[in-house]
């Protein structure tokens, strides 16, 4: 690694003032930014910790019925405390393994939006909040392609904020070798209609699977997706599989995912 | 009922207490006083001409001590290659150099091309960025047969091609074995890959060098399995330091599994930067590092075909292999697969004629070298594949087919140059049946069709060959090493013995397991018998430990020099009981004299060798001290008969390992548990390399699986409990101990298995799919279901 | 370079580190604590872990200075005050549950948050909750097994030895 300074803020202001250093860098758990560094993949100038910033940890309930989640709250503690909504802890209980839930955060995994990680596919299937030092982000509008999102520089996500849906389920199917999704199909009915986000398979990062929502929202059963597929074309193409592949999986992970939801 | 000590006794491990509270005292955690750190700047391209390197402005850098590049290193030895193939035209292989920092080229991306060394390990790193290296790249020499296509680039400009040798065994039998394929009743080919691999230790390696000016002596500390041979290579052909000059010790080694045998450029760097630099140098692998600086394994591709007669008896055998050896020449590289592969060609069977071609082959990729099985894996995998093959096409059992080819007689002459002196091949596989509950796969098979799966049962034979030896016959085939081992056994006074061995344990449990032979032999506790190893300053010269020869070569060493101690105790006993030395009998640790009560004990004649006041002194020297080498008649011939059974999701292509056995014959075991624990980590490695592990290259030579996010090691959770059967025992008839080995036995043993139960379930769905190349990942066996 | 200070094994530890040290590197290269080892630089093998305030953590992917006053605890403090192994560790040498020993500290520190939170797991459980611990010697038979025996189960009817 290169090496930077340091700070742990107790404050989303503090943190805010302290990002405003050139090339300085917001830190959540790590999980991910800490392996960059040591491939000496990125030079910042100082890390600022958002794990000390007490308002910014653990899981609550908001006035509207929804799961309101604090930016540095970790994967475990999701995992053990967003019983509201079963689908979204299930998913936080199976990102990375247990050494990694117990350090990354929803606001680090988020706002890195890795193309194969979990909670992309969480936060756009349910259709949810992404809450910052500045505004709130509808998660049609953060999510931006591979490695990409609305935030602004020094903007930090304070909270998460998902409406609790009749029916969710997320099903992964792994990349061997990194134990990311390859495939990972977030469903969530509500009771306006039916979200499908696909993790892992494009391209440009999370995506909406439009066709397998309409049909959903009209049959919410597995069979609604039989004829529907997607083009292997703008799909990832890599060791683990080619993107005909990959398009196939979408339409097999979210039929299970409809199957087993709850 | 289980022994609770000595041979065949599952004792527990005595090295376990320091692993388990930390104090494990691996190379990574020895730190010299004044140490500095080494970083090495490597080749990020497969292949180039260097232009010129600038390390003006990084030895400027905080803490920099010194910079050093390939122009440091003119007239240092080459490392070399331990092994030297003659072709099938009688001409000795091509031989390139192989320098420590890279010469006027590169030739694989990790190629070490510059080295830092720095206060840290962090101003090392950060000085190397700042090297100025500007390199042509030329095209990258990746796909084998390509490389040998007539106008292809050549990875080193002065040899005369990138044919490194093309050598054929038996060359003699070649006419022999066309004209059987000619008049074949039947004839199976079968084309496929068997993967390259990283080996991937769970310790990367480490080297420390220590140079001490007053006394001008040399220290090596590094992570290897044959600290003399690394001391013998170094010191002789590389740096050239007298043996006497230099001391190589190899600690707590966190796993080999063959690719911490060989003898690498950072050991010799940190060796001679020490000296240099005056100072200790140290260098700890990053796990990216260790992916593009370990020898690969594996990487051949071949072609197979059987003949059979019109019963069904396997006739001939005929293949064509093109193997690997990546950019320089590693090691034991040349007699992976030659002496290694094409000797085991026969397998289990009584196949007459066979005929081997291998074509090795130099690519701008990382060296390949020998891995858990060394050429016997290719083997087994071919065989085992093109058998399994066979008997779909004639509609014959595979198991039947196997038996009815099994060699029955021993000693049995291959004609493939070894000669088996034991095995019940029959034997394994009946146990196999036993304990796989082939009876009950019907009724599983059912049970996964109602969940939609497929299921597959595979089986297959192997037969291994340890301890390779003698040395006179593995000089003749071009090996430039002596494959003996070695054992001093030094008793001390109060009755307590050292034995310093050549082996080396990095996991198998040898302080363990040889302390339990030594106790057995004498009758005293094992807490009494203290292993040393890894250090060529306290230990005799040896050669170390890989092909699983430890227990066969290295305990047969320590046998013989234990021999020789109670053979000189029982001296000391006829005399302290005032006897004839013919009538001493030794037994639970005292002498006594046959058919008498009169008896001396283990410790007061050990204690008369160091106080001889009452001694034969004219007979014999004072002093209880003896060193043997052992130089073994022939190898050993581990066998056994495996099964797997598999799980297909038709829909995504996983397969999920249900079921896994293992039955094999090692011939006598010390210490059950740890032979136990030996097949279930080659067993992970087996299914690892045929379901989940891919070193794979681009066109650019570019490595894609780089790190473990793309290559996929086995985790618990992609494995089931094993079940492992070694009573069928046939012991080795020419070692004392009758053990044959059992360290590479499962990896060996394991991958043709998962294949072929995969494509039993495959056609079980009635798909036509007659072959999958390993790794058998979801997107290959989905993609060979809907092709 | 700054202080940190923390907690190890119940005694009270600090020293000056730069922002990129790695607890990890804290722990080995000041304390010398050489007992947490370091296995890969992608956050995978787990060798590395420990116990941070009571849960398991890869300590190559958390600075040191991010356990700024934290209760860290190492494979070097498991063993009974009497300096006899504790439940896991006896159970992995009874059980073979080690080879080269490499993994060991990670797996034992791993099997220890595993049982704190889960203490009569299944095979499926320890399987599926070792996902972050590679090991490339044992084949995991007698590590799950290890885990198992030491959470009070009965280990016999699994297969071998």
């Amino acid at each position: 690694m290169y090496n930077f300074e340091f700070e742990e803020p107790g404050s989303v202001a503090d943190a805010v003032a302290a990002l405003g250093a050139e090339d300085a860098q917001a830190l959540g758990g790590g999980q991910t930014l800490i392996p960059t560094l040591k491939q000496r993949l990125a030079q910042p100038s100082k890390l600022v910790s958002l794990r000390g910033i007490a308002e910014m940890q653990g899981v609550c309930k908001g006035d509207d019925g929804s799961v309101c989640i604090g930016g540095a709250t970790t994967h475990a503690t999701v995992a053990a405390e967003a019983g509201d909504y079963p689908a979204l802890a299930e998913t936080a209980a199976h990102i990375g393994d247990p050494a990694v839930r117990n350090r990354g955060t929803i606001g680090g995994s988020l706002a890195n939006n890795d193309p194969s990680a979990c909670y992309p596919a969480a936060a756009l299937g349910s259709g949810a909040t992404i809450a910052t030092n500045t505004r709130e982000i509808a998660a049609d509008d953060y999510f931006q392609g591979m490695f990409t999102t609305a935030l602004d520089e020094g903007e930090i996500i304070t909270e998460v904020r998902f409406p609790v849906p009749e029916k969710a389920n997320y099903q992964k199917f792994v990349q061997p070798a990194s134990r990311f999704a390859l495939v990972g199909v977030f469903v969530a009915k509500y009771a306006d209609g039916v979200r499908v986000a696909i993790t892992g398979a494009s391209n440009d990062g999370v995506f909406r699977w439009s066709e397998a929502e309409a049909a959903l929202s009209s049959n919410f059963s597995a069979d609604a997706i039989d004829g529907l597929s997607l083009s292997g074309e703008d799909m990832i193409s890599d060791l683990h599989g080619t993107g005909d592949y990959r398009a196939h999986l979408c339409a097999v992970i979210t039929k299970r995912a409809v199957a087993a939801a709850a | 009922m289980p022994k609770d000590g000595g041979i065949g006794a599952s004792s527990k491990r005595r090295e376990d207490v320091r692993f388990l509270t930390g104090a494990g005292n691996y190379t990574d955690d020895i730190n010299m006083h004044g140490q500095a750190y080494v970083h090495f700047l490597r080749s990020d391209v497969a292949h180039g001409t260097i232009k010129s390197i600038d390390t003006s402005a990084a030895a400027g850098m905080p803490g920099v001590v010194r910079v050093f590049t390939g122009a440091d290193f003119e007239g240092v030895g080459s490392i070399p290659c331990g092994w030297q193939v003659t072709d099938r035209h009688g001409q000795p292989m091509q031989e390139p150099a192989h320098p420590i920092l890279a010469q006027g080229k590169v030739r694989h991306v990790g190629e070490p091309v510059a080295a830092v060394v720095a206060e840290t390990y962090e101003q090392a790193r950060d000085a190397a960025e700042a090297i100025g290296l500007d390199i042509d790249e030329l095209p990258a020499v990746v796909d084998m047969k390509a490389a040998l296509d007539s106008g292809a680039t050549k990875v080193h400009d002065d040899l005369n091609d990138n044919l490194c040798y093309d050598w054929g065994f038996v060359e003699e039998n070649k006419e022999a074995v066309n004209k059987a394929f000619d008049d074949a009743a039947h004839v199976t080919s079968l084309e496929l890959v068997n993967n390259r691999l990283v080996a991937n230790p769970m310790e990367p390696r480490v080297a420390v060098g220590d140079y001490a000016r007053g006394t001008d002596e040399s220290t090596l500390y590094t992570t290897s399995q044959n600290p003399h041979v690394i001391r013998l290579l170094m010191g002789a052909f590389v740096l050239g330091i007298p043996e006497h000059k230099l001391r190589v010790v190899a600690p707590d080694v966190g796993g080999g599994f063959g690719t911490k045998i060989f003898h690498y450029q950072e050991e010799a760097f940190c060796t001679f930067a020490a000296k240099a630099c005056n100072r200790p140098v140290k260098w700890t692998s990053s796990r990216s590092e260790a992916f593009i600086s370990d020898a690969h394994g594996r990487d051949h591709v071949t072609k197979i075909e059987l003949a059979l007669d019109a019963d069904n008896n396997f006739t001939a055998i005929r293949t064509e292999t093109h193997a690997n050896m990546g950019a320089y020449l590693s090691t034991f590289a040349p007699s992976v697969p030659t002496w290694l592969h094409g000797t085991l060609m026969a397998g289990n069977y009584k196949t007459p004629l066979i005929y081997v071609n291998v074509k090795a082959v130099f690519t701008n990729t990382v060296p390949v070298d020998a891995y858990r099985g060394a050429g016997r894996p290719e083997a087994t995998f071919q065989l085992e594949r093109v058998v399994d093959k066979a008997a779909r096409e004639l509609g014959v059992d595979p198991i039947a087919l196997r038996r009815q080819n099994f060699i029955t007689e021993f000693p049995y002459a291959t004609p493939v140059a070894v000669e088996y002196d034991t095995g019940d091949y029959h034997g394994t596989m009946d146990k196999l049946e036993e304990i796989a509950d082939f009876s009950g796969f019907a009724a599983r098979r059912t049970e996964s069709e109602k969940h939609g799966k497929l299921r597959g049962l595979g089986v297959n034979c192997y037969i291994e060959a340890c301890g390779i030896a003698p040395s006179n016959l593995v000089g003749q085939l071009g090996a430039r090493a002596g494959l003996y081992e070695s054992a001093t056994v030094r008793v001390n006074a109060t009755g307590g013995l050292v034995v310093m061995t050549g082996s080396h344990s990095h996991g198998q449990g040898h302080e363990t397991s040889f302390a339990q032979v030594v106790a057995e032999m004498i009758g005293i506790d094992e807490s009494m018998v203290e292993i040393v190893h890894g250090d060529t300053a306290n230990t005799p010269m040896g050669m170390g430990t890989y092909g699983s020869r430890s227990i066969a070569v290295g305990g047969s060493a320590m046998v013989r020099a234990t021999e020789k101690i109670i053979n000189k105790a029982k001296k000391i006993a006829s005399h302290l009981l005032e006897a004839s030395e013919a009538d001493i009998e030794l037994k639970d640790g005292a002498f006594s004299v046959a058919g008498t009560d009169k008896s001396v004990a283990w410790g007061d004649v050990t204690l008369a060798a160091y106080v001889p006041h009452n001694y034969p002194l004219e007979d014999i020297e004072p002093g209880l001290e003896e060193t043997a080498f052992y130089d073994p008649a022939n190898f050993t011939y581990p066998s056994g008969a495996y099964a797997c059974e598999v799980e297909v999701d038709p829909d995504t292509g996983k397969v999920t390992i249900d079921r896994f056995a293992a039955a094999d014959d090692f011939g006598n075991i010390i210490n059950p548990m740890i032979v136990t624990g030996q097949v279930h980590g080659g067993i992970a490695q087996g299914i690892g390399q045929a379901l989940l592990e891919n070193c794979a290259y681009d066109e650019n030579g570019q490595l894609l699986s780089a790190s473990y996010m793309d290559y996929a090691m086995p985790r618990a959770d992609d494995l089931p409990m094993f079940s492992v059967d070694h009573s069928s025992q046939t012991p080795c008839t020419h070692n004392p101990l009758g053990v044959k080995g059992c360290g590479e036995a499962g990896a060996i043993g394991s991958p043709p298995a998962v294949v072929n139960a995969v494509v039993d379930a495959l056609q079980s769905a009635g798909k036509g799919v007659t072959h999958i190349d390993m790794p058998l990942s979801p997107d290959r066996v989905w993609a060979a279901m809907n092709g | 370079m700054a202080q940190v200070s923390m907690t190890v094994n119940g005694k009270a530890a600090s020293g000056e580190v730069e922002g990129r040290t790695l607890l990890s590197s804290f722990l080995r290269d000041q304390l010398m604590l050489t007992g947490t080892h370091v296995g890969c630089d992608t956050s995978q093998c787990g060798a590395c872990v420990v116990h941070v305030d009571g849960h398991a953590v890869k300590s190559c992917t958390m600075l040191a200075m991010e356990a700024e006053g934290a209760d860290i605890a190492t494979i070097e403090g498991q063993a009974n005050a009497d300096g006899s192994l504790n439940v896991i560790q006896q159970a992995f040498q009874d059980h073979h549950g080690l080879q080269c020993g490499f993994c060991t500290p990670g797996m034992v520190m791993s099997a220890a948050a595993l049982l704190k939170e889960n203490p009569k797991p299944s095979e499926q459980e320890v399987r599926a909750y070792l996902e972050g611990n590679i090991c490339r010697c044992t084949g995991y038979h007698n590590i799950v097994k290890a885990i198992m025996a030491a959470s009070g189960q009965d280990v016999t009817a699994i297969a071998a030895e």
